[in-house]
């Protein structure tokens, strides 16, 4: 079997260096030794973006992307398709995974300063990924034409009306019609299934490929290509197969084991992961008595709501996610890692996470005299963890970083 | 426009009460019941299909989740035209309404909703409560208002059941009984709330046995992958 | 055995567990995948059988039926039809039907229950258009005595569905899966 396997793997060396494309990614990759908890979700990323193309191309077998068939086509799939209700549970809660995933995939870097030289573009890509993936999750959630899927596009394509003179003219243009309709489906289908998966694709793939280009960071910020062996082995590397790939492994069992638990047991999650409203078809008459985004949505949708101005909510929000590209040069620090910066530093990351938190308890709930006295302090807190971080990074103090991996 | 947007955040509502923040009961929901769901299925198809429509569930699907079947698990026909068929031939359509949209919406303001969904959308326990809820008001054009759905269209359907209640204060108090006691009129709607869930989710069920099956598999691999990992990882000091 | 070969041993068992439950776990994860694939229940419920009145049908008619989206012809054989079939044996490629796809009640050169009546799927086996029905003494050929004649490559077939030697057709007519529940009413997709 193994010299089978042994003669087409020499056969297509001859053709193409499969070998030693294996090698250079996987055996002979070297990792740091350290890999702690946040290095697990990465790879978990790359697992859920699998599980959305796999159950969404099923799911496009029986969908109907007509406003006058999306809605019947769901429930179809729920309760005549064989395992389509497993297909679709899979698809929906895997679209919340994805943004949890994401979330603790994008703190590891603030936590590690993955983002600075020789990984800003490492960091480029996968802010732009972020992007794509916030666009990829407002196109999907129309698709099943709920009320709130419809609702939701209405109030989000609205708020491109705040762009100065072309404002109004932007809106008929993304919606390719007077109101979110049938139209605005078919399109928002498209990108969805089509243009957005292959964009993501693409760029994951640079992702991985900048990354290998470097070498990977760690929790200590050490570089380990400092230190080589006699064979330029680093010191303190690990070949990334068989020990990384198999420590993933035991982590997608953990993952799994969470990840259909809620599948298989609570798939709507009280609400959060599939809202009550889109339970009711799409009806442009009547509006939802609350309307939300979905819950990875709520912390920029807390920040947009607790600016007084429209136009200005509108670019607070966008810069919110668009702050996140600038942190290789907002970050002034001559340390990569939290663990050897100072007390400021901790603090204002500290504070970022909280504000990220209550600003997205803030945002599923309706708005208040108080609450939104508490989004716009959370949204100072917020912002200030980005324009300070030139100043506080610089004059914080900073622990010396060791030569080597500490084990 | 703006303020269009700003009136759309400003309506609240939390997700999961009702309006005015009302109680709601916790509906006695059990769906392994096959019984409970048939008695659900035969409130529903006498009292309620007359203006609603279920039109996302079949005849013979439904006859199958409710298990009106024999030992091999066959769908007894002819009990379900008997019981749960009204001029429909075909055990393969969907239970549909035989009242006109057009003349609902002229009768009572607004076209009576499909319900194949309403347990996921307004959840059990509100529908278990606003079942329960309704009350004499002379101001409303059935002459009965509800306490969970200010301004209903739908009237007091079940009035020959539960009797006629006043409210008094914020609560409802019984002022002509029903043909049902309080106990088995509370019994009856939670059979029809019961049945209405599984309708909105005929997979239940299933989705949960075979869960089961898949997080016990699941912990099995993880404990291998384990076991597998920690060997290798000897090797590293 | 040394502490190393003890260690291979183990890492080699491991290693085929973990490969093996995976390779499990794989292959269960597949069979959502796969089953989405065979018929809905919405298509199962509306290829159950259909319920023919045969009484109206006259002497030589044919009608047509849909079952599971294919056309299912019903003829009622005129006496001149039937002694058609036992005329035509050597025309025909399979005239016992031994590899026809036909329910195992159905038996003999007329292929069918009660003589009168032909229940056949008017699917032509080659490539699936419907076949005409051409019941008229010399209507295709001059020794033409009735049949089936499919327009888009030529296969003819007789008046039990057989089909004829030298055309592009492999096997008879498929006859469904059918019952009567009286004698003028016919239960087609159940035996």
């Amino acid at each position: 079997m193994n010299k089978v396997l042994g003669e087409v793997v020499a056969w297509i060396d001859e053709r193409y260096p499969i070998s030693d494309f294996l090698k250079e990614h996987l055996s002979q990759y070297y990792a740091p030794k350290n890999f702690n908890f946040w290095y697990y979700f990465g790879a978990l990323a790359m697992v859920v973006f699998a599980n959305q193309l796999l159950t969404g191309i099923w799911l496009t077998m029986n969908y109907v992307p007509s406003a006058e068939q999306a809605f019947a086509s769901v429930e179809y799939i729920m309760r005549d398709v064989n395992y389509g209700w497993l297909l679709r549970y899979m698809h929906s809660t895997g679209a919340s995974f994805f943004f949890i995933v994401i979330y603790c995939h994008i703190f590891r870097g603030l936590l590690y300063g993955s983002y600075k030289k020789p990984r800003e573009l490492v960091w480029l890509i996968g802010s732009s990924l972020f992007l794509l993936l916030m666009a990829e999750a407002f196109f999907g959630y129309l698709l099943p034409w709920g009320n709130m899927s419809f609702w939701g596009a209405q109030v989000i394509t609205s708020l491109f009306g705040a762009v100065p003179f072309i404002g109004e003219w932007l809106v008929t243009f993304i919606r390719g019609d007077y109101n979110v309709s049938g139209v605005t489906l078919n399109r928002f289908f498209a990108l969805h299934v089509v243009a957005v998966p292959l964009a993501i694709a693409g760029l994951v793939f640079m992702h991985i490929l900048t990354l290998h280009n470097v070498g990977s960071n760690n929790p200590d910020g050490v570089d380990i290509k400092k230190h080589k062996d006699a064979q330029g082995k680093p010191l303190d590397g690990i070949a990334f197969h068989p020990y990384y790939t198999l420590k993933d492994l035991v982590a997608l069992g953990v993952f799994f084991i969470l990840f259909f638990s809620v599948v298989f047991f609570v798939p709507t999650v009280g609400g959060f992961f599939l809202e009550a409203p889109n339970f009711d078809p799409a009806d442009a008459l009547k509006t939802p008595e609350h309307i939300v985004p979905v819950w990875y949505m709520t912390p920029y949708y807390a920040i947009l709501r607790a600016i007084p101005d429209k136009l200005m909510g509108v670019i607070a929000m966008f810069a919110s996610v668009m702050l996140i590209f600038f942190m290789p040069w907002l970050d002034k620090s001559p340390v990569r890692s939290m663990r050897y910066r100072g007390p400021i530093s901790r603090f204002m990351l500290v504070s970022f996470v909280i504000s990220f938190f209550a600003l997205g308890y803030l945002g599923v709930k309706e708005p208040t005299a108080t609450r939104t006295l508490a989004a716009r302090f959370f949204t100072v807190v917020y912002f200030a963890y980005f324009f300070l971080m030139p100043w506080y990074s610089r004059v914080d103090v900073t622990k010396t970083v060791p030569d080597r991996i500490r084990t | 426009m703006r303020n269009f947007l700003w009136l759309i955040c400003a309506l609240h509502l939390n997700v999961f009460a009702a309006a005015d923040n009302i109680h709601l009961d916790k509906a006695p929901i059990n769906i392994n019941d096959a019984a409970a769901l048939q008695r659900g299925a035969r409130i529903f198809v006498n009292q309620c299909q007359t203006c609603h429509s279920l039109k996302y569930m079949r005849y013979d699907a439904l006859a199958k989740g409710i298990k009106i079947t024999d030992e091999e698990g066959k769908v007894l026909d002819e009990v379900v035209r008997q019981n749960l068929m009204f001029g429909e031939t075909k055990l393969s359509s969907p239970m549909l309404t035989a009242m006109p949209a057009l003349a609902a919406e002229r009768w009572f303001g607004v076209v009576p909703p499909d319900l194949s969904l309403v347990a996921r959308s307004r959840g059990v326990d509100w529908l278990y409560t606003y079942l329960r809820s309704y009350y004499v008001d002379s101001s409303k054009a059935w002459g009965v208002n509800n306490l969970v759905y200010d301004s209903s269209a739908m009237p007091h359907v079940l009035e020959n059941w539960q009797g006629i209640y006043v409210k008094q204060g914020n609560k409802l108090v019984q002022a002509q009984p029903g043909s049902m006691s309080v106990a088995e009129f509370d019994a009856a709607m939670a059979d029809l709330v019961n049945f209405l869930n599984y309708v909105s989710e005929p997979v239940q069920q299933q989705r949960k046995f075979i869960g089961v099956f898949v997080i016990l598999f699941l912990s099995i691999f993880t404990i291998f992958a384990f076991l597998l990992k920690r060997e290798y990882w000897k090797d590293i000091k | 055995m040394s502490m190393d070969d003890l260690q291979n041993s183990r890492r080699q068992f491991l290693t085929a567990a973990t490969t093996v439950i995976g390779g499990v776990g794989l292959g269960l994860a597949s069979v959502p995948f796969v089953g989405s694939w065979l018929p809905s229940a919405r298509a199962v419920s509306a290829g159950a059988p259909v319920e023919v009145d045969l009484s109206k049908i006259e002497e030589g008619q044919r009608i047509t039926i849909a079952w599971r989206g294919k056309p299912v012809f019903i003829i009622n054989r005129s006496p001149q039809l039937l002694s058609s079939v036992a005329q035509s044996t050597e025309l025909l490629r399979d005239p016992n039907s031994t590899s026809a796809k036909q329910p195992s009640y159905i038996t003999g050169p007329l292929r069918s229950i009660h003589e009168r009546f032909l229940i056949i799927i008017g699917v032509c086996t080659h490539l699936g258009c419907v076949p005409l029905y051409k019941p008229k003494t010399g209507s295709i050929e001059s020794s033409w005595k009735g049949g089936f004649f499919c327009p888009c490559h030529g296969s003819k077939f007789d008046m039990a569905g057989r089909v004829y030697k030298g055309v592009p057709a492999p096997t008879n007519l498929e006859i469904p899966p059918h019952k009567y529940l009286t004698d003028t009413t016919l239960l087609i997709g159940a035996d």
